[in-house]
């Protein structure tokens, strides 16, 4: 494997666990403001917050460890991307700073009130809408080069049928994905009425996502057929993502194995997304930038490949331990201590 | 808007992340420090005071993480959009420490995660207690990683330059570029500095409300213990940093000083305020100083602005920024060691109104002299944003819409700025350390 491969496996792979530990997040602020709105909170809050709170500062690392880890690898990124995105990406740092300052405002600054709620639940919706953007961008064919400046056209971004089908994706994806975790959580917390909310939520997120996810794959056909055509040849990868999502689908509704259904919708997304990545190489952005072109020095390629190596050593017992401490404790997840 | 403007308003927005970003950086370095001495007191005295201490400074502690990490993040997106031109050529050189930055971060935030919400959960306090250790060392390799990216700034090398890029790049001696071991250094005795009076300044304000517990005079003693330390550390590796700066950026150097002609045995110029471009006027002139400063040598030369074609001078005012970080220095030093020797030799007035409200001011003044420190460093680093090879107006973006990202930025600061201040000044007051230690006592 070439070294700009293992890069962008790397790094994809980080974009994935960013996706998934953020999309629970998103749609746990989400959900927990929704049951304030309906005077649900007393089912869901408890056991929401007993999730987020040890683990939201790393989530934020997931984020920063895939863009530094893409100028890293791609220094060319810097300056297309960075270029372009001054503008949606400035909006997500907005939105992600104040959820996030609010997040442990909240929680460790005892400042209750449901307006912070709100604001936190909701603008959990706006930021995969916005980083979603990216992804649409880097289709291609919303960017032109004048007078060797590089400029995005915000006409043909906001008002291309691919832009929206996309954001509704990661909107129902977050809503799903979380749902279904929810679930899962509850039930080891042993919450019968939580259980009951978030498997409802579950299932009546699941069509949505997967509709939408079906969407985007036609309006490709009309934007960039190149990818459209590579993204038939994976037809394979989709499929089997198919059936994992049906797999999933059945065990929420059949009440079974709510840890299974969870890791299988882990597997059906890491599956779609890879086959998404796949037909999308070589290309970082197109048409203008592949990874071979923007690809780093080998002696830094190397050296981050290593230091990387040695980091994930370090981080998978940490990951594991905090995982055990507040995820598979079972005294701790059904509150019995602190 | 037209590219000179986007240079400006990149610069100014720059400016503002990094100037606030940093006040929350330098505690989140510094800090973890000292809730590991205070716990560590505890365990080891079996004294309970040191314990609530090392509670309420972790509570508070947390909400400053809370705006270094979005503040951070925001930097790390920042640096790429304003200036991705400099960070597609550097990056090939000093993407390595960058990216170690991101695994010290995830260290820090897994253990903190862990250390929060587990203060009872160990029959043993002494593991709750190791459970820090990881989180300090996360912090203090943040600061370090970062450190040696903006050295290589000041100082870069490992890599041929041609044509606009670099080749034959060794990104390990693009890490440990001559700049690195003094400022690496330097930043992290000032940030354990910094935390250390910050500590002190809220303890000595509380026993001026009254507050008149045993805990906060112990609060006092164990900080400015620490802080008399790291301060003596920074002031002596500070000199070191001066040293440096001859022989690698004689041009900061003197640029800081107000040295405008090579000289052998030349004298320092403290204060004063310059006129017409090079007349100093008002000023303190210390004959040898800076040639022992720069050389270690009361008769050695010292390299002059007048070496160096005037495009490639900083800004002269970065001198005051000297004065300033130099001044608080000394100042809090002097602050440190009166203190501890009043506290020996059992005197009264270091309780005293007056100086308990100068101690007030040590932990401020202390930012101050962060904010002046790295204005300086950056100032002096112009016209260059990579010395030598890249100039900052040729680096940054073409884009048309800073103007407008700088005031969204400087909306999100003020929001965070202001409510982190009243969540942290609410903290305090609606739960005082007599209520807390009463609390405990009564099996709480
Ligand atoms: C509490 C903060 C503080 C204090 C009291 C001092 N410094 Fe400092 N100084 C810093 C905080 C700082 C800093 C913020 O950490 C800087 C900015 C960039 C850097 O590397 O460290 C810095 C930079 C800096 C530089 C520029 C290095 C460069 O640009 O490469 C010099 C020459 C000194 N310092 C020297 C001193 C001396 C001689 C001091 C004597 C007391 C001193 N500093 C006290
Ligand atoms: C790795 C660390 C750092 C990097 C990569 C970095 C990057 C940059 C860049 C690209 C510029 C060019 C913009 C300009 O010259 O106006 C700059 C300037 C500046 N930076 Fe840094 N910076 C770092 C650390 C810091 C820190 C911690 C501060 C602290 C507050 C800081 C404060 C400034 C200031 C004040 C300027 C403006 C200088 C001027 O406009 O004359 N920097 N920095
Ligand atoms: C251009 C310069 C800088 C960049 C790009 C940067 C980047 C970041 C990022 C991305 C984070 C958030 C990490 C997370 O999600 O946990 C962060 C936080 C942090 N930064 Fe910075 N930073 C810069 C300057 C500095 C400097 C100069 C220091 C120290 C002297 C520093 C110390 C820290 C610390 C300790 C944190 C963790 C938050 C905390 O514990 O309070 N940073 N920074």
């Amino acid at each position: 494997m070439s070294y700009e491969l293992i890069g962008i496996s790397v790094l994809w792979l980080f974009l994935f666990g960013y996706i998934i530990i953020a999309s629970i997040d998103f749609g746990a602020g989400f959900f927990n403001a929704y049951s304030v709105l309906t005077n649900k909170q007393h089912i869901i809050s408890k056991i929401i917050q007993r999730y987020l709170s040890p683990v939201w500062e790393v989530t934020n690392v997931f984020l920063v460890f895939f863009f530094v880890g893409i100028v890293g690898f791609f220094p060319s990124t810097a300056y297309y991307y960075g270029t372009i995105l001054l503008v949606p990406a400035s909006i997500s740092i907005v939105l992600l700073a104040i959820r996030g300052a609010y997040y442990a405002f909240t929680t460790y600054g005892k400042l209750k009130s449901n307006f912070w709620t709100y604001l936190y639940g909701f603008s959990g919706l706006f930021i995969p809408a916005s980083l979603s953007i990216v992804l649409t961008i880097s289709e291609g064919g919303f960017i032109y080069i004048e007078d060797s400046r590089i400029i995005l056209d915000y006409l043909a971004l906001f008002t291309s049928p691919l832009t929206w089908s996309i954001v509704i994706l990661s909107l129902t994806s977050v809503l799903y994905i979380s749902a279904v975790f929810l679930t899962w959580y509850a039930n080891m917390a042993q919450d019968k009425p939580a259980t009951e909310l978030m498997r409802r939520y579950a299932l009546s997120w699941s069509l949505p996502a997967i509709i939408t996810a079906s969407g985007i794959i036609v309006e490709l056909r009309l934007h960039n057929p190149v990818h459209f055509d590579r993204l038939l040849d994976l037809w394979w990868m989709f499929a089997i993502s198919f059936v994992l999502f049906l797999i999933t689908l059945l065990l929420i509704w059949l009440r079974k194995s709510y840890g299974i259904a969870f890791i299988v919708l882990v597997c059906q997304f890491l599956i779609a997304f890879f086959a998404y990545g796949i037909s999308h190489y070589p290309f970082l952005l197109y048409p203008h930038l592949t990874i071979t072109e923007g690809f780093t020095s080998e002696a830094m390629a190397i050296a981050l490949i290593i230091a990387f190596i040695a980091g994930f050593c370090l981080l998978i017992p940490s990951l594991f331990l905090i995982l055990k401490l507040f995820l598979f404790n079972k005294e701790y997840v059904q509150g019995r201590i602190k | 808007m037209d590219n000179e403007q986007a240079v400006l308003y990149s610069r100014i927005l720059t400016e503002l992340t990094l100037t606030f970003h940093i006040i929350y950086a330098t505690i989140g370095v510094g800090v973890p420090l000292m809730i590991f001495l205070a716990q560590w007191l505890g365990i080891k005295k079996q004294d309970e005071h040191y314990i609530l201490l090392a509670r309420r400074w972790t509570r508070g502690y947390i909400i400053t993480v809370a705006v270094g990490v979005v503040t951070g993040t925001a930097i790390g997106l920042q640096l790429n959009l304003l200036w991705p031109t400099f960070m597609e050529i550097a990056g090939n050189a000093i993407a390595l420490p960058l990216f170690m930055e991101t695994f010290a971060f995830f260290f820090e935030a897994i253990f903190l995660g862990i250390y929060l919400y587990t203060w009872d959960r160990f029959e043993n306090q002494r593991k709750h207690m190791l459970l820090l250790i990881p989180v300090a060392i996360g912090a203090s390799f943040s600061a370090i990683f970062i450190t040696m990216v903006n050295s290589f700034m000041n100082t870069p090398q490992g890599f041929e330059f041609a044509n606009g890029y670099m080749v034959n790049v060794n990104p390990i001696l693009a890490m440990f570029n001559p700049a690195m071991p003094t400022k690496v250094a330097h930043v992290l005795a000032t940030a354990y500095m910094t935390a250390a009076f910050v500590l002190a300044s809220i303890g000595a304000y509380r026993i001026l409300k009254g507050s008149n517990h045993i805990y906060h005079k112990k609060a006092l003693l164990l900080t400015l213990k620490v802080g008399l330390i790291f301060s003596v550390a920074a002031a002596i590796i500070g000199d070191f940093a001066g040293k440096f700066l001859a022989a690698y950026q004689p041009e900061k150097l003197a640029a800081m000083e107000w040295h405008f002609e090579t000289e052998e045995a030349a004298s320092l110029t403290l204060f004063g305020i310059l006129q017409n471009g090079d007349e100093v006027k008002y000023s303190i002139e210390l004959p040898y100083a800076l040639s022992i400063l720069a050389h270690g040598n009361p008769n050695a030369e010292v390299i002059g602005l007048d070496q160096f074609p005037s495009e490639n001078i900083p800004p002269l005012y970065i001198h005051y920024l000297f004065n300033i970080m130099v001044l608080v220095g000394m100042g809090v030093t002097v602050l440190g060691l009166v203190y501890l020797i009043g506290k020996f030799l059992r005197k009264k007035f270091i309780h005293s109104k007056f100086f308990l409200w100068l101690i007030v001011t040590s932990g401020p003044l202390c930012i101050i002299a962060i904010e002046a420190g790295w204005w300086l460093a950056e100032v002096g680093r112009q016209p260059w944003v990579l010395r030598g090879i890249l100039r900052t107006e040729d680096a940054a973006t073409t884009s048309n819409q800073v103007d407008l990202m700088l005031y969204l930025f400087i909306g999100l600061y003020l929001i965070l700025g202001i409510a982190s201040a009243i969540v942290l000044i609410r903290m305090f007051r609606s739960n005082p350390v007599e209520r807390e230690l009463a609390d405990q006592k009564g099996g709480g």
